[in-house]
């Protein structure tokens, strides 16, 4: 056995341990551990397939700031552990179908490509001595330019979207204005007065 | 047998015998390093500083970390033990790992792969776990408000720190560490090109590993010290040495994206009789000099103005000096090849 054999399998083996685990633990906190320690792993098998750059980004993305949003919010949440437990088996056979739609549906997809891989328009595989990073960024801004564009799109959409949703203008909270205070000058606040003892201003 | 030997233990063995002589001088230069902090702030306050343990108490950080290992490690009872265990462990371990791809010299790099900066770039996001988890599992209300505080600094400035990167990658063509130093030999040092996002990279890497004046995640006048106030014994010590490595390796980071990492300042005889790791040591305690520098000299920033200064100031600086950048190579027919 090779070293990156045995070290794919421990990848994978910890993957799929995690993943179960997620759904497993009774803390949804740990719950969450455990989904990042699932991303963590598969970053492994990404690096074990080449593709580094996919790797990093995934750990950039998804665990270094979706991830932590979430854990954010679980543990912010007062939730009742038991309460949570309890429609588990009743919502099992739902999530049973479901599985076994996914499993069929993988299934059939990859069973046709198999069949016929040369119908489907495969995007060139890149040459040798390219770099992941090149050969991703020659194909997204070239082939693919339209449809990256539109993602994009899409996400500042999302972003407008979830401002809007939340933005609350608030009369009574005082905000610091570092132009305003930055403008600001003697003469403007300040005034010398000669007062004469025993009367006011 | 042999075969095994030679094809598969010796790499290994050759592997851990390459990382103990990283990590060991590491360590070294952390216990050092609170030495040094602990003098230069002493001298900038008028003081002597440690005097007392060994000539000059240079012996100062051996006899902290022996008492450190020596004390009783105290467990709360409502924590959440085993998150409370891992957490000082992920911390300390994070702080690590970034050093696998640091080039000390020309070749002389434990793991030289392409995408090196984007590896210290998920590392050093990784490292707010740490910190969330040790927050939440005390189960302790100010340990888990430094929490709260020190993830939503990190990320914030992580994001600065991001576009910071990119204007460099624009000018050096590659995300490889060693060819991004290499390209500084032929362009000129990049904090010459790029001077406005040194300057925001140093501010960033500051609030990036909690240090002064962005230590709000252990303000110790409005949480005591925040995350890690239930922690005693090694379990502190992991954390405090994880957060002075860090210091340690985002010093290095930043020298090798504009201050030419192992290069000598002029390319003439005096300079390279001088060999690279040490030019490269060098310029780290500079950079390690003025995160010291201001500990002494600033007051604490408020929160919602830390939060302004990365949002409001530093993202949009370093999203315009991308456009600049990119703009100015493509007109001038720069762009690396």
């Amino acid at each position: 056995m090779t070293i990156a054999l045995f070290v794919f399998y421990v990848f994978a083996l910890v993957t799929t341990a995690s993943a179960v685990m997620v759904i497993a633990a009774r803390n949804p906190v740990h719950s969450v551990l455990f989904l990042i320690l699932a991303f963590v792993s598969s970053a492994g098998l990404f690096v074990l397939l080449g593709a580094e750059f996919l790797a990093m980004v995934l750990v950039v993305v998804y665990v270094g700031a979706v991830a932590v949003l979430f854990l954010f919010v679980v543990m912010m949440l007062d939730i009742d552990f038991v309460q949570l437990r309890e429609g588990f088996l009743q919502y099992l056979p739902v999530g049973a179908l479901v599985g076994l739609v996914l499993l069929v549906e993988l299934a059939l997809v990859f069973g046709t490509q198999a069949v016929e891989t040369a119908a489907v328009d495969m995007p060139p595989t890149a040459p040798p001595g390219v770099t992941n990073t090149e050969a991703l960024g020659s194909l997204l801004y070239t082939r693919y330019f339209y449809l990256f564009q539109t993602a994009g799109a899409i996400l500042l959409v999302a972003i407008v979207g979830a401002i809007t949703l939340t933005l609350r203008h608030r009369p009574d909270a005082k905000r610091q204005d570092i132009s305003r205070q930055v403008h600001r000058r003697p003469s403007d606040t300040l005034e010398v007065r000669k007062v004469r003892p025993r009367s006011g201003i | 047998m042999s075969e095994l030997f030679v094809g598969t233990i010796w790499p290994l063995f050759e592997l851990v015998l390459l990382t103990l002589l990283i990590v060991v001088p590491l360590l070294l230069a952390v216990a050092y390093l609170t030495y040094a902090e602990r003098k230069i702030i002493a001298a900038m306050q008028l003081r002597q500083g440690p005097m007392f343990v060994g000539p000059y108490g240079l012996l100062q950080p051996l006899a902290d970390g022996l008492k450190l290992l020596f004390k009783e490690t105290v467990i709360p009872t409502r924590a959440n033990k085993g998150v409370f265990v891992a957490a000082p462990i992920v911390t300390f371990v994070l702080a690590l790992v970034g050093w696998a791809v640091i080039p000390f010299g020309p070749g002389l790099v434990l793991a030289d792969i392409n995408v090196g900066v984007l590896y210290l770039f998920a590392v050093s996001s990784l490292g707010v776990y740490g910190i969330v988890m040790a927050g939440w599992a005390s189960n302790s209300r100010y340990a888990f408000l430094g929490a709260l505080r020190s993830s939503a600094q990190m990320v914030s400035y992580e994001i600065a720190i991001g576009l910071v990167i990119i204007s460099v990658l624009i000018s050096a063509g590659s995300l490889n560490l060693s060819e991004i130093v290499e390209a500084q030999a032929r362009h000129g040092w990049y904090v010459l090109w790029h001077f406005p996002m040194f300057m925001i990279f140093l501010v960033s890497i500051l609030a990036e590993t909690n240090r002064h004046p962005f230590d709000l995640p252990e303000d110790e006048a409005s949480l005591v010290t925040g995350y890690n106030v239930e922690y005693s014994s090694m379990a502190f010590a992991l954390f405090f040495l994880g957060e002075y490595a860090n210091m340690i390796l985002m010093s290095a980071i930043c020298s090798i994206l504009f201050l030419g990492g192992w290069l000598p300042p002029l390319d003439i005889a005096p300079f390279t009789w001088i060999p690279g790791p040490v030019w490269f040591a060098l310029k780290i305690s500079a950079i390690l000099f003025v995160y010291i520098w201001a500990r002494a000299t600033l007051p604490r920033y408020r929160y919602d103005q830390l939060m302004r200064l990365g949002w409001k100031v530093f993202l949009p600086a370093a999203l315009l000096w991308i456009v600049v950048t990119s703009g100015a190579m493509v007109a001038l027919d720069l762009l690396p090849k």
